[in-house]
């Protein structure tokens, strides 16, 4: 890709990102209840994924060949259901009933209600192995479309997440990529003081998996590690990217609190009015 | 007497017979040659995948597979499969509604000289309380094969308890005919109906014969799938008989027992007398000294029988 060509790319990433984390802000405000910490930490990742990685068809979601996705960290729903809507699977209008009695928008992703979410999730642990299994299937049938996961890092505390890791490194499964979402802090406070999961990278590599760092809010980064996981044959990858939970509004950056909680209206004004203001430079840059 | 095979034996058996579909896939935690997914896997290595001692990720790799249209079954013994992986059952399988079958094998106290550990006395209780699971516990070697069949046709979570004990053969195939859902009657009778499922169903129809002797009318049913349950034929059994025996290889708190119980005491209460095992836990030993021990036998169904129509005569 020329420069000037990867320069757009990336304005036009930046400004979809921050629209998505308009939606999630708006999404986790009007539900009164969500999480909107690692919602905003994976949201570069997401954007990459749907608007220049993956192989799917908001007209058609249960389309056969589609590449697939798994939100084995399902909490973040906000996130990804901001994406597919902007990607045109559901109407935007609809995000902000998140978790209303009489939506189709679950607190936890829904494959049956959700049109573009491929696996339901929300019990930790579990995503990951629903991944491991589609990856499965897809060699089994010779077919070529890629599988795509994101884990959190507290989720790494999962046993159920090692065994899916062995498996797939056990099957070769090259068509699977993951991504930890390394944001260092879970319900609790920080990972590493809750019960420490690293080195992550160490223990991805032991456990059979190639791995490539990337800083999680870099698109190029994220994009050239997804272009070294198609050329990596024989073995799953592991993107672990550096994050920054609550990424893109100040004071939710870096801040334990805001893993499962809603601003306020005032807290809400706040956030909408910095990405706003973001977005308006992005405009005239 | 009657030939002798094992549920698991005639599972494996089946999902061999019924293999050549390519949209199933087995599955099995480092037991098929327990389980007897090892029938399957030498016939069609390609689509048997040996997921490890690891029951859970076993389970959700299932339901990632079942998601892009494979037919999967997933095998192991029943407490693992019920209990280590109930979570992984719930939200990965039943909560999407994903078409994974799971062979349950070593169900019940029968599995004999493993001991409590490895005998599973309370996943009927366990799996049929999970919205969008179906619940399967044949009697025989020809149900069994069935159950299999009706399991592939079915689309959703399909539950298949099944047995490490040979067990009589108690049904013909030529004239056999097996729905989902739907008991069957195996003898009529008039003074008391005996609900049985599994190897219980056999027992019970010696219990009829030994009633019989008695001059006692018992209607026999195998209740093969517990869950949706035949509420009809319950209904119209206790219209018709006044009184019920249920015969599991199961805890009678949740199992097979309570799921007549509830249908019963919902719209045609009559005396229910259950025959299972008494909250508590299993033991080592041989099967059939197991069965006695626990109270698991044609006699303890005759008493049951006896005491039913006593209280239907109160
Ligand atoms: C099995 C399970 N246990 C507990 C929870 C409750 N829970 C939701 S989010 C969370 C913390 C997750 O932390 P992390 O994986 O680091 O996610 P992120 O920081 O990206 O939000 C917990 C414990 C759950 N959803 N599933
Ligand atoms: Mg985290």
């Amino acid at each position: 890709m020329d420069k000037q060509k990867l320069k757009e790319l990336v304005k036009e990433f930046r400004k979809k990102a921050t629209i998505i984390r308009k939606h999630i802000i708006e999404e986790v405000y009007n539900a009164g209840s969500g999480h909107p910490g690692g919602s905003l930490s994976c949201t570069d990742i997401l954007t990459v994924l749907y608007f220049h990685e993956m192989n799917v068809d908001p007209g058609n979601p249960r389309w056969e060949d589609r590449d697939r996705f798994v939100l084995s960290k399902g909490h973040c729903a906000p996130a990804l259901y901001a994406t597919l809507a902007e990607k045109g699977f559901f109407p935007r209008e609809d995000l902000v009933t998140l978790r209303h009695a009489d939506s189709y928008l679950e607190g936890h992703p829904n494959m049956n209600t959700v049109p573009g979410v491929d696996m339901s999730t929300g019990s930790l642990g579990q995503g990951i192995s629903a991944a491991v299994g589609m990856a499965l299937a897809g060699k089994l049938d010779r077919k070529d479309y890629r599988v795509y996961a994101l884990l959190g890092d507290g989720e790494l505390q999962e046993g159920q997440v090692w065994e899916a890791l062995m498996a797939a490194a056990h099957y070769k499964l090259d068509n699977l990529v993951a991504f930890l979402d390394h944001n260092g802090l879970q319900i609790d406070g920080k990972i590493t003081e809750v019960m420490s999961p690293e080195v992550v990278e160490d223990k991805f590599r032991a456990f059979g998996w190639k791995v490539i760092n990337v800083n999680g809010h870099d698109y190029v980064q994220i994009m050239e590690a997804l272009a070294e996981a198609r050329k990596t044959k024989g073995k799953p990858v592991m993107i672990v990217a550096d994050t920054i939970k609550g990424k893109g509004v100040s004071f939710m950056e870096n801040a334990a609190g805001w893993h499962g909680s809603a601003p306020n209206k005032e807290q809400r004004d706040r956030a909408i009015a910095e990405l706003d203001e973001y977005l308006s430079k992005l405009e005239v840059e | 007497m009657a030939q002798k095979i094992a549920t698991r034996e005639a599972y494996g058996n089946a999902l061999a017979e019924f293999g050549a579909d390519e949209r199933i896939v087995v599955l099995d935690a480092d037991l098929s040659k327990s389980t007897k997914t090892e029938t399957f896997k030498k016939k069609y290595p390609e689509r048997f995948f040996n997921m490890g001692i690891a029951e859970g990720n076993m389970m959700a790799v299932a339901a990632g597979m079942a998601s892009c249209g494979k037919i999967v079954f997933a095998s192991t013994f029943s407490v693992f499969a019920s209990q280590r992986a109930c979570e992984q059952i719930r939200n990965s399988i039943c909560y999407p509604n994903l078409n994974v079958k799971i062979g349950a094998s070593h169900a019940g106290i029968s599995v004999g000289e493993d001991g409590a550990s490895h005998q599973a006395i309370e996943d009927i209780a366990i799996m049929r309380s999970i919205p969008n699971m179906t619940v399967i516990c044949p009697a025989d070697a020809v149900s069994t094969r069935h159950a299999v069949k009706a399991a592939i046709e079915h689309d959703g979570p399909v539950f298949l308890r099944l047995g490490r004990l040979a067990v009589p053969v108690i049904y013909d195939e030529s004239n056999f005919h097996f729905e989902l859902g739907k008991g069957i009657t195996i003898s009529e009778g008039k003074d008391v109906t005996i609900i049985a499922t599994g190897l219980m169903v056999s027992m019970a129809i010696e219990a009829g014969k030994m009633l019989e002797e008695k001059g006692i009318s018992a209607r026999i049913i195998d209740m093969h799938t517990i869950k949706p349950i035949d509420k009809e034929l319950i209904i119209n059994s206790a219209k018709e008989t006044g009184a019920i025996v249920t015969a599991e290889e199961h805890t009678v708190m949740g199992g097979l027992g309570s799921a007549v119980a509830e249908v019963l005491s919902e719209n045609y209460p009559v005396p229910v007398k259950m025959v299972g095992i008494m909250d508590e836990f299993g033991k080592s030993g041989k099967p059939d000294a197991l069965l006695k021990m626990y109270g698991l036998t044609a006699e303890n169904i005759v008493e049951k029988a006896q005491a039913a129509i006593a209280m239907k005569n109160r």
